[in-house]
């Protein structure tokens, strides 16, 4: 929490050049140095990612509540890499068949709220809604809206914590703390691997830092000889006993997209 | 697939000017010929979409429900021949074709029976249109003709600018649901914003509810008695406009409409054996302003017009303004809860008072929405609108909850009470009603 927001941009201006040993030398404590850390491997992280252009992708979510109840989600994915902005993510929902048709836009913004825009197909209305509801269930999963889209860098501060070995490979662990107040969480424990910095393991804490949910992953495959994406992504609630396995699959790397389609107008022809 | 769109091939472009009679049966002709219905339904049935093997379609589409409702009015008719304990079945469906240079063509039947109503009885085709979309640089722009529906608004009670598609009233007293409504449309979307133009040929009349059914004036609206101001009667063409754009947190259109009425202008008239309502529609011109401001947990919202060419309830030309002005607050995550609570107050204001002929002249709608974001989607509507004039009020219960991954509950109630006899409601005064459906989604 040493970053105040104005600041920010200079520091990821000088994180990007500064190689990590002058950070070391820099008189600091201990725990700048491992902010700092945390940081550059958000950085890092987010560098490996940049260049995707646009992807579109089919999910399906199965909710399981303590007695094993099965509940399914289908909908698709479209997403938009926005030059120095975050990135424009559009969900269309096929299933439960009741909603079908319904569509979620987001403008992802890396300074300030998001902008949010729902479309209701019996009434063909767009209706631009809050971005405040963060830590909300996302269609009763325990994704909660503010895990469905990519963290931006900036949403957060950082410390590192360790590196350990998790499974055939190494992963560092850095802790990161939401900015935003109104995110439902305390802090997250973020498992990275050292060689592509995959996500493979986030644990969450809630506002009253009990540990709330785990969210596991596997399944990578490499996209356009680049970008690894995750097939399968398990959240389990520790305190509720649900849990919701999302699934991803027809990943398809810089389609013809174009930025008109995540519009209001756009949003209208979304079927 | 979006790239593909810019060019519209010869074909469609010569089906465009043909007709969309033509274009309708010729593609419907396309998938029965390739049969890939069935195919497709078992291929991706779970996406509900796919690609017709062996079709011109690159993408076909359907989905659809049944629905079954029961209606129960508590209280004993006020005019004779009303029924108390209607139900109803509905049936809707849209089929989806999109070909392969990707122009489409999306068709939405609707059809309810009514058992006690005839007129409640009714089909209608809430969609029937061809889709263009293609680009000009940084720039979009769209085209679509045929049967369709256009939402303008912003806010929850009263859509004042919302102004292209007829009133379907034997749907539902709260004046939302809507027919199809004929038209060309053809939007522009640029970085500057959004222009859309509308040409609307044929009107359509409002529906009313016949002698068995409820929320009705004590005499019958006959529709065969309509007469209209233009002497084109229902083949004016109406025309409307709009530019709308989002600045940051603000999202606001200006419209502009020119034509016949929407609503109509209610006429006692003879017939051989009694007296009936003849609807009058007349030559309206309409200026509206819509805007939302989105900040954090609030949603401040306007809706304002200025409308000339309408009569009052007096059966005068009057030029009018009307408003409606709100917001809404969501208190997120209530009690450590997954339960949200949205609060909602909207000020519905009509300059003409009294001579007013809609229910929201001077009144208060208060609301709040509990969306309890639980597996089944719960959602429950508790909403009342109060004159500030007169004590009139109308409370209204709306629960919504998933019971499984194709079937749905709905329950609403709307209680009429202490409705003045200036209220245009008063001769509905009996019909608060309970009603209980159920819903399957395909």
């Amino acid at each position: 929490m040493t970053m105040n927001l104005a600041r920010r941009p200079i520091a990821y201006g000088l994180a990007a050049f500064v190689p990590i040993a002058i950070a070391l030398d820099t008189p600091a404590s201990e725990l700048a140095e491992a902010e700092q850390k945390g940081l550059d491997i958000a950085l890092e992280a987010r560098q490996k990612k940049v260049g995707f252009e646009n992807f579109t992708a089919s999910q399906v979510m199965v909710l399981r509540n303590k007695q094993g109840r099965e509940s399914r989600r289908a909908l698709r994915v479209k997403v938009m890499e926005v030059e120095a902005d975050g990135d424009r993510s559009l969900f269309v929902f096929d299933e439960p068949r009741d909603v079908q048709g319904t569509a979620f836009l987001i403008h992802g913004h890396k300074d300030k709220a998001d902008d949010q825009w729902l479309y209701l197909p019996a009434l063909k209305r767009v209706k631009r809604i809050s971005s405040a509801n963060r830590s909300g269930s996302f269609m009763g999963s325990e994704f909660a809206y503010e895990d469905m889209s990519p963290p931006e860098v900036e949403r957060f501060t950082y410390r590192y914590l360790r590196d350990e070995p998790c499974g055939e490979l190494t992963c560092t662990v850095v802790e990161r703390f939401p900015v935003d107040d109104k995110s439902g969480y305390s802090r997250q424990v973020v498992w990275q691997d050292t060689e592509e910095l995959r996500l493979w393991k986030v644990e969450y804490f809630d506002r009253k830092n009990a540990h709330l949910k785990t969210l596991t992953v596997d399944g990578y495959q490499r996209y356009l000889d680049r970008y690894w994406q995750a097939s399968n992504m398990n959240m389990v609630n520790h305190l509720t006993g649900k849990s919701t396995v999302l699934t991803w699959t027809d990943y398809q790397f810089q389609t013809d997209l174009v930025a008109m389609e995540f519009t209001q107008t756009g949003l209208r022809r979304v079927r | 697939m979006a790239r593909d769109i810019v060019g519209l091939d010869g074909r469609a472009v010569a089906l465009g000017r043909r007709g969309l009679a033509l274009l309708l049966s010729l593609t419907l002709g396309d998938v029965s010929a390739a049969s890939g219905w069935e195919l497709c339904r078992a291929v991706d049935a779970q996406a509900g979409t796919c690609a017709a093997p062996g079709s011109a379609f690159a993408r076909v589409e359907f989905s659809g429900s049944l629905g079954l409702e029961a209606r129960y009015f508590p209280r004993s008719p006020g005019h004779p021949g009303q029924g108390s304990e209607p139900s109803s079945l509905t049936a809707k469906s849209s089929v989806y074709l999109e070909s392969q240079s990707g122009w489409s063509v999306t068709l939405s039947p609707f059809f309810r029976f009514d058992s006690e109503d005839p007129r409640r009885t009714h089909a209608d085709l809430h969609e029937a249109y061809a889709l263009f979309v293609g680009f000009v640089g940084d720039a979009q722009w769209e085209l679509r003709v045929g049967v369709d529906r256009v939402f303008w608004g912003v806010v929850e009670s009263n859509n004042l600018v919302d102004i292209v598609n007829q009133v379907d009233l034997v749907e539902h007293p709260d004046e939302k649901s809507k027919l199809g409504q004929f038209m060309g449309h053809l939007t522009y979307a640029a970085p500057w914003g959004v222009v859309e133009v509308l040409g609307m040929p044929y009107h359509r009349q409002r529906t009313f509810p016949g002698r068995s059914g409820r929320l009705r004036f004590p005499w019958l609206v006959d529709a065969d008695l309509a007469t209209y101001e233009s002497s084109a009667e229902e083949r004016h063409v109406d025309v409307a406009a709009r530019y709308s754009h989002t600045v940051g947190a603000l999202d606001f259109g200006i419209s502009a409409f020119d034509g016949t009425s929407r609503e109509p202008f209610l006429v006692p008239a003879f017939r051989a054996r009694d007296i009936a309502l003849a609807p009058h529609y007349r030559q309206i011109r309409q200026f509206g302003l819509d805007g939302q401001l989105t900040l954090g947990a609030w949603l401040l919202k306007l809706e304002a017009i200025h409308r000339t060419g309408m009569f009052n309830r007096l059966g005068r030309e009057e030029p009018y303004a009307s408003l409606v002005l709100g917001g809404e607050y969501s208190f997120y995550s209530v009690f450590g809860s997954a339960l949200d609570i949205t609060v909602l107050t909207e000020w519905c204001y009509d300059e003409r008072g009294t001579r007013s002929t809609t229910k929201f002249e001077n009144d208060v709608f208060l609301g709040a929405r509990l969306a309890f974001n639980d597996v089944q989607g719960t959602e429950l509507l508790v909403s009342t609108l109060q004159g500030t004039d007169h004590d009139s009020r109308v409370f209204s219960v709306e629960l919504n909850r998933r019971l499984s991954d194709r079937w749905s509950l709905r329950v609403e109630t709307i209680a009429l009470r202490e409705l003045d006899p200036t209220d245009i409601l008063y001769e509905t005064r009996r019909d608060s009603f309970l009603e209980v459906g159920i819903v399957y989604s395909f």
